[in-house]
């Protein structure tokens, strides 16, 4: 059998149809079978070269994203802005042409600009895949969360699941990517938190708004807890870190007090004690581990359904 | 055009060839305690099915072990082609370290499928030894030096024709057809 994706490039779920969603979920199926294998390596991109271009810091994206390359054989280079020429004042087009001078087929890049990957799709003649850009998307990660919940409960698609995206909904592009790619698969979604974390015009993505967490946890079968991005917080947009636990944070006895059990997912890294507590994280209700594992077998079917004989120049 | 296909094995014919080939496969397993029939995906599984029930019935012996590989990740053609091939399940619900393996499929042509799946099949583990059977093997069209150890029915072909393999579970009837295709 053979499949396509309706894209070149990974840019944004905004991109996707539910049908390259749902393509990417099954392959990434036989993608985990393979990481159980007593030889966890397929041989399908062994003469394929993929650079990881990342102007922002990351440690679990970069490493999935490697680790999944190297499972599928292909070969990596890896950048990273701080030791490259971009602090010479390169521009970023000239950068990664002078990568694919070098004959690299697909790039990985992660930048600190919303639209930087869509800008280098236009410009330069390779598959991108968005690793994150700005607060704009991070694709991978809303498709291996998707993945988590409709593996974890075992069904095709998430029609009538309720989802709560709790925290820093502002500077998220995991919000973002979340919401367009649960609405896509049929879910409900809800965004919960401050009302100075939450965009102003979110509504207008056909998501729930609410303030009141308890609220929010009661509504929901699944609560993806993000992280408060101190690092892009210029401005302050709560009053203390101790008062937005007390708001937002979720604990075990409030987990404990709604009478039903939610799953809770978080895309790391944990501030624990700040938007969930160590026992939460830890508990039984937590499938934070398996959007790891399964953050490897997205990223391989992802890279594996975007290869194959290039339509992109040469 | 294509004409109108040649059936060169029908259903009794198609009864008679796996059961031979059953007998030869005891003859060499004994009772199968070390052994395993792997059908190949998507259309050798069919084949080994059929093997693994008749196996069951001439022996006795319903724990023979069984699964289905898929090689489509282990495939040479994957760079060449516009879309990707999506692949199909792999079952292999046993170590297969220190078995002997009976790679089985329908109709082995260039060699290509079952190179890959032997790549697919090592990496699960070192099988002491590897067989290879097939329902019909279609001469003069190898690309690689495999030969199989089991052999339903040889058939001389050339590259504009094809054969297929069909079975009662999918098209209702258990036939080999050979089809040619006028250029």
């Amino acid at each position: 059998m053979e499949k396509k994706l309706s894209v070149d490039h990974l840019l944004g779920i905004k991109y996707l149809t539910k049908g390259d969603i749902e393509l990417i979920l099954s392959t990434a199926d036989y993608f985990k079978k393979v990481l159980q294998q007593p030889i966890r390596k397929v041989p399908s991109l062994q003469d394929t070269t993929i650079a990881n271009v990342f102007f922002e810091n990351s440690t679990r994206t970069r490493l999935s994203f490697e680790l999944a390359e190297k499972r599928l054989s292909a070969d990596v280079v890896n950048f990273s802005a701080s030791s490259s020429s971009v602090s010479k004042g390169e521009t970023l087009i000239d950068t990664v042409n002078n990568i694919l001078a070098m004959k690299v087929d697909m790039v990985v890049m992660r930048h600190p600009n919303p639209g930087a990957s869509m800008f280098l799709a236009k410009h330069v003649k390779s598959k991108i895949i968005n690793a994150g850009d700005g607060a704009h998307e991070h694709p991978t990660q809303a498709l291996l969360d998707a993945y988590s919940i409709t593996r974890k409960f075992d069904v095709p698609h998430l029609k009538g699941k309720k989802v709560v995206i709790v925290g820093d909904i502002l500077h998220s592009r995991v919000a973002i990517s979340n919401i367009y790619c649960l609405h896509r698969l049929g879910a409900e979604v809800m965004v919960c938190g401050p009302t100075t974390l939450i965009p102003k015009h979110i509504s207008a993505l056909n998501v729930k708004v609410e303030h009141n967490l308890r609220k929010a946890l009661e509504w929901c079968d699944v609560a993806n807890m993000l992280r408060i991005q101190l690092e892009r917080q210029d401005i302050k947009y709560f009053p203390s870190l101790r008062e937005y636990t007390m708001m937002y944070g979720v604990n075990k006895q409030l987990l404990d007090s709604l009478g039903k059990e939610i799953t809770i997912m978080h895309p790391g890294p944990i501030n624990r004690g700040v938007e969930i507590t160590s026992d939460v994280a830890d508990s039984g209700q937590s499938i934070i581990l398996q959007q790891v594992e399964n953050g490897v077998a997205i990223r391989m079917a992802v890279l594996y359904l975007l290869s194959g004989k290039s339509t992109i120049g040469g | 055009m294509p004409d109108k296909p040649r059936v060169i094995l029908d259903s009794k014919q198609l009864e008679l060839t796996i059961n031979r080939l059953c007998y030869q496969l005891i003859e060499n397993h004994d009772d199968f305690a070390n052994s395993a029939i792997v059908g190949l995906q998507p259309r050798g599984v069919y084949v080994s099915k059929r093997i693994h029930e008749e196996l069951a019935k001439m022996t006795g012996n319903k724990n023979i072990r069984h699964g289905a590989l898929d090689a489509t990740f282990f495939r040479d053609d994957f760079r060449t082609r516009e879309t990707p091939r999506i692949p199909d399940v792999t079952e292999l619900n046993f170590n297969v370290e220190n078995l002997k393996v009976i790679l089985v499929d329908d109709v082995l042509f260039t060699g290509r499928s079952v190179r890959a799946s032997m790549d697919a099949l090592l990496a699960f583990g070192r099988p002491q030894l590897v067989e290879l059977l097939v329902l019909i093997d279609r001469r003069y069209t190898r690309h690689l030096p495999i030969m199989p150890n089991y052999t339903g029915k040889m058939v001389n072909t050339s590259l504009s024709e094809r054969v297929s393999v069909e079975w009662k579970e999918t098209e209702g009837k258990d036939c080999v057809k050979l089809h040619t295709v006028k250029k």
